[in-house]
């Protein structure tokens, strides 16, 4: 799968900024900033990972600037990035 | 309530303020280079976050641009309740519109769930009023969309509303014939609730069910313009309670303090307990 850089999301309060680039590793590598990093950075982090994994996006680096995003708003911005970056959507 | 839709945060604080609806919006408050984004928000929204009872309604794009279908597709698929429908003209566009809400209810096996509230904002639109409150089973209301009937009918919005006279009177017979409700547009000067207020009282004298509003602080002003008085409140309660009580012994026709009650007069009781209820100032566990 061919992956271009794309970002979807704002820096609004309540919203994530997420920007997908290919990788030359292995797997997903995620950089996440967040106000909340030290509370929930791990659900975060599990979230997009698992929002890449369902969607079948290997090998891509995350950077994430999170301002408190609900679970549902964090993969609403990695979906949106990721059929940016593949160019595959998800409806029909 | 109108909420742009791809606005985490109004998305997710909006029912807090108690309206009786959320409109997520995808079109007009959304930009061409994030209609993708703010469907996938939505999508996800709808489908995770708790909105308890408030109706929830997602404004689709039109189905002849290249988001409309998309938008249909990832709504139904989220389980929302009501599909507004932008600038309806016809009522075939209803009922394409229900073809591509029942092909995904279908594959979801939920045959029935969405219903659809119609916008019209153009003169053709309010000619065809009763056809298209009437195009599916699936019609819960049709709605008047000021701005761009206005700019159609190249007349200026006032705030007297003159203007607006006739679209609004077609709308409420056309919804009332139809057994729908009737929804005004949207008031957007928020500096100036003095004219809001008076918009409010104006479409209830004229039959409307409820008002769109774009602001948490135009919802206090709505519910007291709709809240029924006291007094009202209790003939109603005692006219409902006394067909109830007909009922029970099979009588169909009763009398309140030496008064026959008929039948328009119940329903308008009903729907004084409805509002009373809506405008949170009666409970149902007060009823029973």
């Amino acid at each position: 799968m061919e992956i271009k850089n794309a970002s979807a999301g704002t820096l609004e309060s309540g919203d994530i900024l997420i920007q997908i680039g290919p990788s030359d590793h292995d797997g997903v590598q995620i950089n996440l900033n967040s106000t909340v990093a030290y509370q929930f950075g791990e659900q975060i982090k599990k979230v997009i990972s698992q929002t890449l994994s369902e969607l079948g996006v290997t090998n891509v680096e995350v950077n994430a600037t999170d301002k408190g995003a609900l679970d549902c708003t964090i993969k609403a911005r990695v979906t949106a990035a990721a059929v940016r970056a593949t160019g595959h959507d998800v409806w029909a | 309530m109108f909420v742009p839709g791809n606005n985490p945060a109004m998305m997710q604080d909006a029912f807090i303020y108690g309206p009786d609806s959320i409109m997520l919006d995808l079109e007009d408050s959304v930009t061409m280079t994030e209609k993708d984004a703010a469907r996938l928000l939505v999508h996800n929204a709808l489908k995770t976050i708790d909105y308890g009872k408030t109706e929830m309604v997602v404004r689709v794009n039109p189905l002849n641009t290249p988001y409309g279908k998309k938008d249909v597709e990832a709504v139904v698929k989220a389980g929302v309740h009501v599909i507004r429908m932008p600038k309806t003209e016809t009522a075939d566009e209803i009922r394409e519109l229900e073809a591509e809400i029942e092909k995904w209810e279908t594959e979801l096996g939920c045959l029935g769930r969405t219903q659809i509230m119609a916008a019209i904002e153009s003169t053709l639109g309010v000619i065809n009023a009763y056809e298209i409150a009437t195009a599916s089973k699936r019609m819960m209301g049709i709605a008047l969309g000021a701005e761009d009937y206005c700019a159609n009918l190249k007349a200026q919005r006032t705030p007297e509303g003159m203007e607006l006279l006739q679209a609004r009177q077609t709308i409420v017979v056309a919804a009332r014939a139809a057994g729908i409700d009737a929804l005004d547009t949207v008031y957007s000067n928020l500096n100036d609730m003095e004219t809001f207020r008076k918009e409010v009282e104006l479409i209830k004298t004229l039959g409307f069910d409820g008002k769109s509003i774009i602001n948490p602080r135009q919802i206090e002003i709505v519910n007291e313009v709709f809240a029924p008085t006291e007094k009202a409140i209790e003939k109603a309660k005692t006219i409902i309670a006394a067909i109830k009580e007909a009922e029970k012994r099979g009588s169909g026709v009763i009398a309140v303090n030496g008064k026959m009650v008929d039948r328009p007069v119940v329903i308008r009781a009903q729907r004084t307990i409805d509002l009373a209820i809506a405008s949170g100032i009666l409970t149902q566990e007060e009823l029973s």
